[in-house]
């Protein structure tokens, strides 16, 4: 029976391999592997020798531990390792080592969607194929590095909560943002070091069963991660809705060209025959062990995003740009802070309190932050950033106290930006003090004398004439006047209106 | 070899009719939790060494037929 | 000269190289000569010339003879297996480089069942092994090679590796002493896996007391191994000339049916010299023992289904095939794995697959928790259980291998020890219509002091005469 395409609401789940940014492998002490020459970092155990063994890394259970407690879950007082059997060239031992039944955590949540279970499993190796196009078929061999083989990975597998693919693409981002937060990986969807694949399905709206899912692998950005389900809920809508049936298989998503395609029917999908993992023995994390790492979990996006909007009154937008990006959030946060610390004058424009020392009104310096740091940022790394939260606090007292126009400030912040620096040695150096009255009456005088037209104009009814003006005296006092000074003066100077 | 299977499986299967609801399955007689090793690097193995005795090397890698053909 | 040397034990070779009265080289030359020229099929490699041997080793440079299953750097090693022939480990087992350590160097490679899959030595890839007591006969396996060796005077002592009986059967056969550890004992690393959660290595020797002698140096906690533990307690030289005091259990399922009247005979005649020695017999039960058989062969054959995939013609070992990934697979491990290997494997891979792991995987898992239950509650009321090792004394080759089931019978009263995880010793008893009989002592975890010590009083009074096999 056809079910109108309206009636359908999409029903997404996410799962999510991220690679552990610990320094050797899951279960053998080679460091891991950043692009060197292949097999290279590779040893019996790896390889998969016959009569070697793994043997846990701690630091990964800690970061699986971390993850785990971050996002909510619940870890289990016993975990057990298991083998996922299957054959496969990148496979060394011809089985996965991973978790299957006793994951490390389960059932927590973060924003609105579940979290069903967090669990510690190895990397596949990587096969490269030899042929010319570097296509599978028609190559006539493949080569297989190890170097991948064996590095830690954490699946985070949610529940089916998203309903849309942009909210999948958004909690996938706010992911990522708070695994970078905690450390425990680079994250990065281009390198390999974050993997997200998409279990979509579609069913009537407001129904409880779920309809038929299909899997999305490989889409390794957030904007192919949204397109790919876009085109994967189109394609089910589509199919349900003239009377078809989805069948369970897994998808490619190709971006250029917008096509899914099957990799595997469930036909051919596997029987991998899980069963305990005979050479490990049980995780029982210890209640301390528990504690030490929750007092390691920093304040996570979803939180700073929340403070910043209550406390700190931040827009939207704003809050969420800086829990995303932790160095900004803390540039901003430190500047304010420094800013509002700042003892006596409480300088217009900001607010006060009655000492004069907790307030400041944390608008300004996050809008100073947004819309004229970031732009002079740009992509670059917060390690290489110069300008300082104290450098920013006081650039933004100096235009608050009206030391310098905005025109002013902002040339001091290309400097710092650029150099680094103290803004009121800037300011002297390059002369951009406001430009006080005496100064301005002459410029104002003479700039008048040379846009005489404008004047003209002025008088005759067009008070939008008077930019000419201002642009001219902003031209001479390069920037350092306040247009609405120079407005003033300009009509005191013209007189009343005739 | 089916023939054998068979004889095998028959005298094996006749552990499908225990009783042993509410028995705990063993998975490990040792009695070892967290067992863990440090997180500390040592020399990988060097890659000469490890693809000797590979019936297929390159001088880079271990070659396979391709998957897919 | 010789023939003195060869009636050394070990422990009393290497009590001469102590004395300055025998050197290494010259006991080594002595069994390397042996063993370059024996015709039981025994050895798979022999080494060329002995290593050093630091003076003072506790072991005295006595050689070893070391199961090919267990890893040597450089050495040929291939689990008896066409599929890893050639295949030269790139390290060494854990449990070999401590007795080469100790003083125990490696003689050479001896046979096995492929990948310690039998019970006969005749599923081996490069050939059976002969029993030396007769040479028509099996030695029994799957250390058919190591036991054969030691019984035969071709080394002076010899480790195996045990997952279903495959020390102490053997030995039964051969007419030695053979010991299955607890498990965890001893490091598994370097040890070519069949079963992971059985697999223990362990010696086989002329006596009780050779036998401690080793296993003392092969113990120890290993970082390489996350099942291994440090062995608690100290492992003194066995001693006991007496049993007063000493319970014995034997499990009345465990015994009668099956059993060669010649084997019940001995057994019976052990239980009598027990008795003289002061010990007191009584019977036990252990009811779900009779199970432990089928548990075994659906655990073993699974978790060998999964050790053995990375046998895939990839990384090591030989390949075949005609050019389609596929048939790499599929030609590879077809060519290179022997028959009783493929069935196991099969086997294992039915356990647990989608649909029947809890009828038969899970169910072994339970019947297995059952069995260790029945140990712990029958060592509440004895200190020591006996049987026999083997229903049968060795049989001919070529009896068994048209009916795999018949063969895994041999396994009876071995694979409950060894799905508990406890464990087990095996000494001769007599002879039945000639050929060797052994007697199994079971003991609670970590009890192999009490176990070698009881072993030691018994093998006294038994006086049991091994030198016909060693002609």
């Amino acid at each position: 029976m056809a079910e109108p395409a309206h009636s359908l609401e999409p029903v997404i789940g996410l799962e999510i391999h991220v690679q552990l940014r610990t320094s050797t492998k899951m279960f053998c002490g080679c460091a891991l592997s950043f692009g060197e020459d292949p097999n290279t970092r590779t040893c019996p155990v790896c390889l998969g020798h016959p009569g070697t063994l793994p043997v846990v890394n701690e630091q990964a259970v800690r970061f699986g531990l971390m993850i785990g407690l971050a996002l909510g879950c619940t870890p289990a007082e016993r975990s057990l390792f298991h083998r996922k059997n299957y054959f496969y060239p990148d496979l060394p031992k011809g089985y996965q080592i991973s978790q299957f039944d006793v994951p490390l955590c389960r059932d927590g949540r973060l924003g609105d969607v579940r979290v069903h279970r967090v669990h510690l499993e190895e990397d596949a190796a990587k096969l490269t194929h030899a042929g010319a196009s570097g296509r599978i078929h028609g190559a006539e061999a493949s080569v297989v590095d190890f170097n991948r083989g064996g590095t830690p990975l954490v699946e985070i597998v949610t529940e089916p909560d998203l309903r849309s693919a942009e909210a999948a693409a958004e909690w996938a981002r706010l992911l990522r943002a708070t695994l970078r937060r905690l450390g425990v990986s680079d994250v990065n969807m281009d390198e390999g070091s974050l993997r997200v694949d998409a279990n979509v399905s579609v069913r009537a709206a407001g129904q409880a069963v779920f309809g038929t899912k299909t899997e999305l692998k490989n889409m390794n950005s957030f904007s192919f991660l949204r397109r790919g389900v876009e085109a994967e809920i189109a394609r089910q809508t589509q199919l349900v809705g003239e009377g078809g049936r989805v069948e369970q298989e897994t998808l490619h998503y190709d971006p250029q060209s917008g096509s899914l395609t099957s990799l595997r029917s469930k036909e051919e999908s596997h029987d991998y025959r899980y069963f305990p993992e005979p050479d490990l023995v049980a995780l029982a994390p210890a209640q301390g062990l528990l504690d030490e790492v929750r007092a390691e979990i920093p304040e996570l996006p979803a939180q700073r995003a929340e403070r910043l909007r209550a406390e700190h009154e931040l827009p939207e937008e704003t809050a969420r740009l800086f829990a995303f990006r932790t160095e900004l959030g803390d540039l901003y946060e430190q500047a304010q802070e420094n800013l509002a610390a700042a003892p006596g004058r409480p300088a217009p424009g900001l607010r006060s309190g009655a000492d004069g020392g907790d307030g400041g009104d944390p608008r300004i310096v996050a809008n100073w932050v947004k819309n004229n740091l970031v732009p002079r940022l740009g992509d670059s790394e917060p390690q290489e950033w110069k300008v300082t939260p104290q450098a920013l606090a006081a650039l933004v007292a100096l235009v608050a106290d009206g030391s310098i126009s905005q025109g002013a400030a902002k040339q001091v912040l290309d400097e710092l930006v650029a150099n680094g620096g103290e803004p009121a040695q800037i300011v002297e150096q390059k002369g951009l003090a406001l430009a006080g009255e005496d100064e301005l009456a002459g410029i104002v005088e003479r700039a008048m004398e040379q846009q005489a037209d404008a004047v003209e104009k002025i008088r005759a009814g067009n008070p939008k004439a008077i930019g000419a003006i201002v642009g001219a005296v902003m031209r001479e006092t390069k920037g350092r006047a306040d247009g609405g000074e120079v407005q003033r003066l300009v009509r005191e100077k013209l007189g009343p209106p005739a | 070899m089916t023939a054998e299977l068979g004889d095998i499986l028959e005298h094996i299967e006749a552990i499908q009719a225990l009783d042993l609801d509410g028995v705990e399955p063993t998975s490990h007689v040792a009695p070892l939790e967290n067992v863990l090793r440090p997180d500390e690097p040592r020399e990988s193995w060097e890659r000469e060494r490890m693809l000797e005795g590979a019936p297929d090397a390159s001088h880079e890698g271990f070659r396979v037929p391709s998957p897919g053909r | 000269m010789s023939a003195d040397l060869l009636e050394l034990t070990a422990a009393q070779a290497a009590g001469r190289v102590h004395a300055g009265e025998l050197s290494p080289a010259e006991l080594f030359e002595t069994y390397r000569e042996r063993a370059a020229s024996e015709d039981l099929g025994a050895f798979l490699w022999v080494a060329e010339e002995a290593p050093e041997t630091l003076a003072g080793a506790p072991l005295g440079g006595v050689p070893l003879a070391v199961k090919d299953l267990f890893c040597v750097e450089g050495v040929p090693t291939a689990a008896a297996s066409r599929i890893l022939e050639g295949h030269r480990p790139a390290y060494t087992a854990t449990s070999v480089a401590k007795l080469a350590q100790a003083g125990a160097p490696m003689l050479g490679k001896t046979n096995m069942d492929e990948f310690a899959m039998g019970s006969s030595n005749e599923n081996s890839g490069f050939g059976p092994v002969k029993n030396p007591w007769d040479r028509e006969r099996v030695p029994g396996g799957s250390s058919g090679g190591s036991a054969a060796a030691v019984a035969a005077g071709l080394a002076p002592w010899a480790i195996g590796t045990d997952t279903g009986g495959s020390i102490r059967q053997p030995a039964s056969l051969c007419g030695i002493v053979g010991l299955k550890p607890t498990y965890g004992a001893v490091s598994r690393y370097g040890m070519i896996a069949f079963a992971s959660s059985l697999d223990q290595a362990g010696p086989l020797t002329r006596d009780v007391t050779d036998a401690a002698l080793l296993f003392g140096h092969m113990v120890g906690r290993d970082p390489c191994d996350s099942t291994s533990l440090d062995f608690p307690g100290e492992l003194g030289e066995p001693s006991a000339e007496r049993l007063d005091g000493i319970r014995f259990g034997v499990p009345a399922n465990l015994t009668g049916d099956g059993v060669e009247p010649g084997v019940q005979q001995v057994f019976e005649s052990a239980l009598a010299t027990i008795e003289e020695l002061g010990g007191e017999v009584q019977q036990i039960e252990l009811p779900n023992a009779n199970h432990g058989l089928s548990a075994y062969y659906l655990l073993a054959p699974a978790e060998a289904s999964a050790n053995l995939a990375r046998y895939d013609g990839v990384r090591f070992g030989m390949r075949s095939g005609n050019g389609d990934l596929l048939s790499m697979y599929e030609d590879t491990r077809g060519d290179g794995f022997g028959d009783e290997v493929k069935r196991r494997i099969m086997l294992g891979t039915y356990a647990l697959s989608s649909g029947y792991y809890d009828a038969l995987y899970g169910k072994a898992q339970r019947v297995r928790t059952k069995i260790a239950e029945d140990f712990r509650e029958a060592f509440d009321r004895v200190d020591v259980i006996v049987t026999p090792t083997s229903p049968s004394v060795a049989f001919r080759l070529g009896e068994r291998t048209g009916d795999p089931y018949a063969m895994y019978l041999s396994d009876y009263f071995t694979v409950p020890m060894s799905l508990a995880g406890i464990p087990a010793l095996s000494l001769p008893g007599g002879l039945s219509e000639g050929l060797p009989v052994g007697v199994q002592l079971a003991g609670p975890a970590f009890s192999e002091g009490r176990l070698l010590d009881v072993g030691h009083a018994l093998e006294h009074a038994v006086g049991f005469d091994g030198s016909a096999a060693r002609g």
